[in-house]
Parts: structure tokens; C-alpha cells; sequence
């Protein structure tokens, strides 16, 4: 069973409990008016982005449209400016709900698979964790040899670095990109340390996730 | 001016609009010994600032008529106008009240012939049409008021204006001299009834009240369609004159909000719901209302009101709170947002935006000097704690006339109450 059908079938009937025990702020999801007032502020929803904004994904939730609210990717277009935080007239922390959203879809592997924000924060967090610190030379390598549908593209790659390649001397005359780094690059010093760090941080999620989160008055 | 006479069994109230009125004449009319005081020089309060009353649309000049024709028949009340209290002291059944009189320099010889008014030059902003037009520095403050007489502004003390205005008065009204006063009122039981402000609508940002000419409040909205309004009566938009045919109203501009007032006003829906009359009544061809709500709360019996303007092919409901307000080339205010029922995205252009603002309590962060208890939004708890002071109409919550004037009654049976202990006819 896989992740996905092992949370569909603990939560049967009730996706809005599964979002307030499993996502992030989703105890929050109840307190929705349906205003609109968030999606109205959304910077990007007035461009042809989102395809359910806010207000319209915290309704599906309530309506236990768990396959298109899991798969949809109007979460991963939240750009973080806090705008609908800000203007919420119940105080709903509609961004934080929205990453909290983005997350848990992709933990259970239903996300939109080549959803570019997707790939990017997949890419820059395995990037990152591996030494502890940020390769800027691997994780931009990493970008420009993919294509569109996420696959490894050598000619595209050549393409896009030829085209940026004046930004890549300045930066480079600056000193701002060592070519060497792709050597595996520069290192945290206590890699062990961030690893177990990381592993404790996972188990006190998971075990907060345990807990039913749903009815607890705040 | 100072002539004034009460005692521990005297019922002081506070504020002098709707709520404040009936207080008073309530407890006068069984008997009890009454001073009504007013901040400003003349009584009604907002409801006389109003065009037409929800449901039956009758004038206000109807409802404070037969409430100032009870107060001219009773002995009982004594009113004192551009009066503040800065301070009580003492407790139930035994309070003293220190009152600031500011001077009118009008006495009682004035007979309201307007002379004054012809000779003086200086121009004032008119609070009674929310600054929307000028008026002469000496006024009388709306067709309606009592006591009918005239007011001297402060600012043209001193000026020659003052003279000009002296010099016009044929009957020796006007008396430069008066001073402001301090004087101390004993009472029994205090009534709190200073009503409500309309919530400062220029604080939510994003609806551009005070940078876009054409955003204006439902309050001034009020004031445009009277006839004694700034414009005659005319629905126009303040930018350039022209006259507005397709409005939009905005609901809950302040209230339900934990941004700026966490109620529900309570009286807003119905206040747009009455507009949307104004605008048919001067357009029957060609007027366009538009309504955007969260959800229409036509309180109690108001239900079938809400039905009929639904049915005005005129009326647009629109289920969505505005986000945004931006102004397009040609002056006009056009609303963005999400249209709850489908999702879909709007931008509408319109004449003229009407912000259905909140009812702030006017109590809210002002210190009452008294101990009360306040709820979350500022308005009078009732709570014992208070003692003897009583909250009324708009002070104590978000109420509409009809059920400030229940408010008052019941606070003013409170209030006799109290003093029927000191007076010893009740245990």
C-alpha cells in the first residue's frame, strides 16, 4: 500500500480532518468564510496561473475533493508574498497552508510531477543536505540540463549556458563561481551533525502528525 | 446656563441622538427628574443625519419629530447642548458628574432669521454632511435642529466676522463674551448612550478611501441623496460632478474583520440594501446597483426586504468580498476580486464605489470616566460592575434605530430603577 492509499483509507470519508491532523496550519482550513478576499490579493492569480485560487481549495477540502485538491498545482504557485496573511479578515495563515498543502501532496508522491517549483525546491533541498551546504554550480547545472518535462537534456543544457554565458564570466571575474566546486565543493564542517539534525527534526514531525491535530480549540 | 437642578435621584444621560432621547423621555414620562446633555449644539445624532429610515423609508425628520415634540412637552428634561462630562465620580445611587459647557454665543433671543449667517464671510467644513460641503462660520446645524438656534464656529471669535455677525442681530442674540464653563451635575443613575463613528474607512488600504475621490462611505452616501445634502439631492460623484448611474456597494468595509472591527455592524446590508432605492428613485431608466457581500444579513423581518430588492432587475448581487480598488483612466473606480460562486476572476469598472463601513462604538478607547466593562469591540458590557451607569443604543452594541430605541428604554428602566432605591419607593 502506498502512502497515499494508506492516509485515503485512515481518513475515509473526512479530508478535512486528514488536512487538519496532516498538513501544516490545516487545523486552520475550518475557519475559511469564503470571502475571497485572498484570492482577490493573490499577485499571480490575476494571470492565467491558478487554476483553483485559495478560497476555491479550501471549499474542494471541505467538499473532501481529496484527488484534485493532492493533485493540483495551484499551491506550488504561491510566490510567498503574504499578501492573502495579510488581508485575511479571519487571520487564516493561507500561505503557510499553502506550502503545508504543496508538501504533504508531495510526500505522498501524488503531486504534479514536473511542476517546475516542485522540481526546483526537490533539487535545491537534496542539494543542499548533501554537504550541508549549497552547491550553486551543481544546483544551476542541475536546471539547465533538464527540459520542460524534467528529463536530462544535454543539447538544451549547452543551449542555456551559451546563452548565459557573459553572466557566467562576470560572476566569474567577481569570484562569485568557482568551476572547481562541481569536485564535489565546499563542505559544512560537522556533516554527521546535520544529518542527525535533520533525522530528529523528521521524527518530532512525524510524531506531532501522529497526534489528532483536528478539534483542538486554538 | 447653569441653572441647573439635580439631585441623587436625577437621571443624568449621556448623548443626545436617537438612543439618548428616548432614554430621557422614557424616565421623564413616569416621573423622574431627567438631564439630557449633548456634545453638539443640537440633538438627533446620526439618525438626523440620515436621508431615509429602513424598512418603511419614512424621513427621519418623522421619527426625532414626535420624539422632539415628547421633549418640548416635558418639564422633566433639561438639555444642555455642547456639553461634554470630563469626569464621575461616586457610585449607584450617588454620583456627581463634571460637565464642560462650551459657549454657543448665541443666547436664547434668536429666532433663527438667518442674519447672522448673511453677514459673516468665513467658510467652515460642515460636519453634519461629513465635511462633504462648506458652511457659514454662524449656522444653525441642519434644518431640523433643536433647539433651533444658531452657533458661532470658534475659529472667528475674535475677527471682525464675529462683529459683522453682532452688528446684523436684531434681537441681541449673539453674546461674544461667553465663556466656557465647568459645572457639577449630581445624579442617581447615568445612561451611556454617545452612539457610534463610522469606522475609519481610509485604514482598509487596499479600497483606496481618501486617494480616490470616487470611493466614498455609505454615510456620505446619506448626505448626497438628501435633499438637504451638500449636492440637493443628486447622486454626484465627487470628482468631477458628473451624476453617478452605476454604483457599487461594498459590504463589510471595516466589520467582520479581525483587521479592523471584529463584529458584524449589524446594519450595514440594510443600509445598502435602502441605497440601492436612492439610485433607482433617481434613474428609474438607467441606474445600475451593485452589491458585493460575503452573505446578506438582513436582520429579523428585514428578510422580505432583502427579497424584494433582489427582484429589482436594477440590483446586481455579486457573493464576494472586493480585494482591491484601482482607478481606471477616466476617474472611475473599478473593483477586483474572486466571485465566490463559480471563482471567477471580476474587475469591474463602476461610477462611484459606496463602502458600507462598520459601527465603531464611539466609547471604543475613549476613557468613560467611569468604571465599565467593555466587550471585545469596545461597546458597554452589561455588566454589575458598572453600578449605576447603563449603556444605550449604539454604545452598548451595533444596533439599528429600532432596536436602539429598545436598547434605551431598557436602559432608562435601569436607570429608574437605581434611583427608585434612593428615593426609598422600591427595595
Amino acid at each position: 500500500m502506498s502512502a497515499n492509499q494508506e492516509m485515503a483509507a485512515k481518513y475515509k470519508n473526512s479530508f478535512l480532518k486528514e488536512v487538519e491532523d496532516q498538513v501544516e496550519m490545516g487545523e486552520w482550513v475550518k475557519m475559511c468564510m469564503q470571502c475571497g478576499v485572498c484570492s482577490g490579493s493573490c499577485p499571480t492569480n490575476f494571470h492565467p496561473g491558478w487554476e483553483h485560487p485559495p478560497q476555491e481549495i479550501f471549499m474542494m477540502i471541505r467538499a473532501g475533493k481529496r484527488e484534485e485538491v493532492l493533485t493540483s498545482p495551484s499551491m506550488w504557485m504561491c510566490t510567498s508574498c503574504y499578501n492573502c496573511i495579510v488581508r485575511c479578515p479571519r487571520k487564516l495563515p493561507i500561505t503557510h497552508i499553502m506550502h503545508g498543502l504543496a508538501n504533504y501532496a508531495h510526500r505522498l508522491g501524488v503531486a504534479p510531477k514536473n511542476q517546475p517549483t516542485r522540481a526546483f525546491s526537490t533539487l535545491f533541498w537534496s542539494n543542499a543536505i548533501a554537504t550541508g551546504r549549497v552547491n550553486e554550480l551543481k544546483l544551476s547545472m542541475g536546471l539547465y540540463f533538464k527540459d520542460a518535462e524534467g528529463k536530462i537534456n544535454i543539447g538544451e543544457g549547452i543551449k542555456k549556458g551559451l546563452a548565459m554565458k557573459d553572466v557566467a564570466l562576470g560572476l566569474l571575474k567577481a569570484r562569485r563561481l568557482n568551476p572547481f566546486e562541481i569536485f564535489g565543493g565546499h563542505k559544512c564542517k560537522d556533516q554527521k551533525g546535520i544529518a542527525a539534525m535533520l533525522k530528529k527534526a523528521r521524527e518530532l514531525e512525524d510524531k506531532r502528525k501522529a497526534l489528532p491535530q483536528s478539534g483542538a480549540s486554538r | 446656563m447653569t441653572d441647573v437642578v439635580a439631585t441623587n435621584e436625577t437621571i443624568l444621560v449621556v448623548g443626545g441622538g436617537i438612543s439618548g432621547m428616548t432614554a430621557a423621555l422614557e424616565a421623564a414620562e413616569t416621573g423622574k427628574q431627567v438631564v439630557l446633555l449633548e456634545k453638539n449644539p443640537a440633538l438627533g445624532g446620526r439618525t438626523s443625519q440620515l436621508y431615509r429610515y429602513f424598512p418603511k423609508m419614512c424621513h427621519p425628520t418623522c421619527g426625532l419629530e414626535i420624539n422632539l415634540r415628547r421633549l418640548k412637552a416635558n418639564p422633566r428634561v433639561r438639555v444642555l447642548t455642547q456639553a461634554e462630562v470630563t469626569g464621575i465620580t461616586g457610585s449607584a445611587g450617588d454620583y456627581t458628574a463634571t460637565v464642560k459647557l462650551a459657549p454657543r454665543y448665541v443666547n436664547e433671543n434668536c429666532t433663527a432669521c438667518g442674519a447672522c449667517a448673511d453677514a459673516v464671510k468665513t467658510e467652515v467644513d460642515n460636519p453634519f454632511n461629513y465635511n462633504l460641503g462648506k458652511m457659514k462660520a454662524a449656522y444653525i446645524p441642519s434644518a431640523m435642529a433643536y433647539p433651533q438656534r444658531y452657533v458661532l464656529h470658534p475659529s472667528i471669535i475674535g475677527t471682525a466676522d464675529a462683529e459683522a455677525a453682532k452688528a446684523a442681530c436684531k434681537y441681541g442674540a449673539i453674546d461674544l463674551d461667553q465663556k466656557e464653563e465647568t459645572i457639577e451635575i449630581k445624579a442617581g443613575a447615568v445612561v451611556w448612550a454617545t452612539g457610534w463613528q463610522p469606522y475609519d474607512a481610509a485604514k482598509i488600504q487596499p479600497y483606496g478611501y481618501g486617494r480616490y475621490k470616487n470611493v466614498i462611505t455609505s454615510v456620505e452616501f446619506e448626505r448626497l441623496a438628501d435633499p438637504h445634502g451638500p449636492t440637493g439631492g443628486r447622486i454626484l460623484r465627487p470628482s468631477d460632478g458628473k451624476e453617478a448611474k452605476n454604483i457599487a456597494f461594498i459590504q463589510c468595509a471595516g466589520s467582520r474583520d479581525e483587521n479592523h472591527l471584529r463584529h458584524c455592524s449589524r446594519i450595514c446590508c440594510m443600509a445598502s440594501l435602502k441605497q440601492t432605492h436612492y439610485v433607482r428613485e433617481q434613474h428609474p431608466e438607467d441606474g445600475k446597483s451593485t452589491i458585493y457581500y460575503i452573505d446578506i444579513r438582513a436582520i429579523d423581518r428585514f428578510e422580505d426586504f432583502y427579497q424584494k430588492v433582489q427582484a429589482d432587475p436594477s440590483v446586481t448581487f455579486v457573493k464576494s468580498k472586493v480585494a482591491r480598488i484601482s482607478e481606471d483612466e477616466n476617474g472611475n473606480p473599478v473593483c477586483w476580486g474572486v466571485n465566490t460562486e463559480g471563482y471567477k476572476r471580476y474587475s469591474n469598472p463602476h461610477d462611484l464605489v459606496v463602502l458600507a463601513v462598520g459601527m465603531e462604538p464611539s466609547v471604543k478607547g475613549v476613557a468613560i470616566p467611569a468604571n465599565v466593562v467593555f466587550d471585545s469591540s469596545g461597546f458597554i458590557e452589561a455588566d454589575p460592575a458598572n453600578g449605576g451607569v447603563f449603556g444605550a443604543g449604539c454604545a452598548s452594541n451595533a444596533l439599528d434605530v429600532n432596536r436602539a430605541v429598545q436598547s434605551a428604554t431598557a436602559a432608562a428602566l435601569r436607570a429608574i430603577q437605581v434611583v427608585n432605591k434612593v428615593a426609598r419607593a422600591e427595595v
